[in-house]
């Protein structure tokens, strides 16, 4: 793992999210909940289409620690509020860009403040983790 | 309305679920992660989701109303291949804003001998 230190800004790093996908994640961590498949279901809720479910896009952002550390096993927290919905039309492959700030390097390891944008707009808020060193 | 008395409560998980290679390496797949040795830091949630969900809805919540407000994960070491864990759900908190009931649940993933990962997940069940 390469050198950190507090203030630093990281390389972001985009994600482009689309149905398919969608339906992956859907299978791989057993969340059905048709707001993420059905466009009908996710409008009669109020929702302007389809989502990414929220835990996607955290996991995305997990993947984005795991690679810039080197290895997801040194996570040791990870948090995240989810404050905006990713809308996820049909044949779109939608944009989220994630970034990350080294907020403080200690003994504990690295603490990270995360950030994920999405046309433009953060979805997700307090995203913070913890790399073990 | 979740019955006040259910706060504080620990609800020890019953069945142990076994981690198998395909469910870890699915989930990293489908997440862009290379790593598959271990599972995701977010991997936890296919079981305490489920686990909350059951104790909630056996409470009297309606699962089709609920929308995932926020979430943290706290990893004493990375579930991998062969771990059995058993989940223990805590209702932490609930309470009532706007008439949305805002509750935070515990998921403490266990190993026989071993707390492994604890999830929070605050989930917000819309009027």
């Amino acid at each position: 793992m390469s050198t950190f230190t507090a203030g630093q800004e990281l390389a972001p790093k985009s994600f482009f999210i689309n149905r398919a996908q969608l339906v992956d994640y859907a299978q791989a961590s057993g969340d059905h909940n048709p707001i993420h498949q059905d466009e009908a279901v996710a409008i009669s809720v109020g929702l302007p289409n389809v989502i990414a479910h929220g835990m996607y896009t955290m996991g995305l952002v997990g993947s984005y620690i795991s690679e810039l550390v080197g290895g997801s096993e040194k996570i040791k927290e990870f948090s995240a509020r989810f404050t905006k919905p990713v809308v996820v039309p049909a044949n779109t492959d939608v944009e989220l860009i994630v970034s990350a700030t080294v907020a403080e390097v200690s003994e504990a390891g690295v603490r990270l403040e995360l950030s994920a944008v999405c046309d433009g707009v953060k979805v997700l808020g307090m995203a913070k983790a913890l790399v073990a060193l | 309305m979740l019955n006040p008395d259910l706060v504080g409560r620990t609800v020890a998980g019953t069945t142990a679920t076994k981690i198998s290679q395909e469910a870890i390496s699915a989930f990293a797949r489908s997440l862009g992660e290379k790593n598959t040795e271990s599972a995701p830091p977010t991997f936890g949630i296919t079981i305490s989701l489920e686990q909350s969900q059951s104790l909630l809805q056996a409470s009297g919540l309606d699962w089709s109303r609920v929308v995932h407000g926020d979430q943290r994960f706290d990893i004493k070491r990375p579930i991998v291949a062969g771990d059995e864990l058993r989940c223990d759900v805590t209702i932490e908190s609930a309470r009532i804003v706007a008439g949305n009931e805002i509750v935070t649940v515990r998921g403490d993933l266990m190993t026989d001998s071993e707390l492994v990962v604890s999830t929070w997940s605050t989930l917000v069940f819309r009027a």
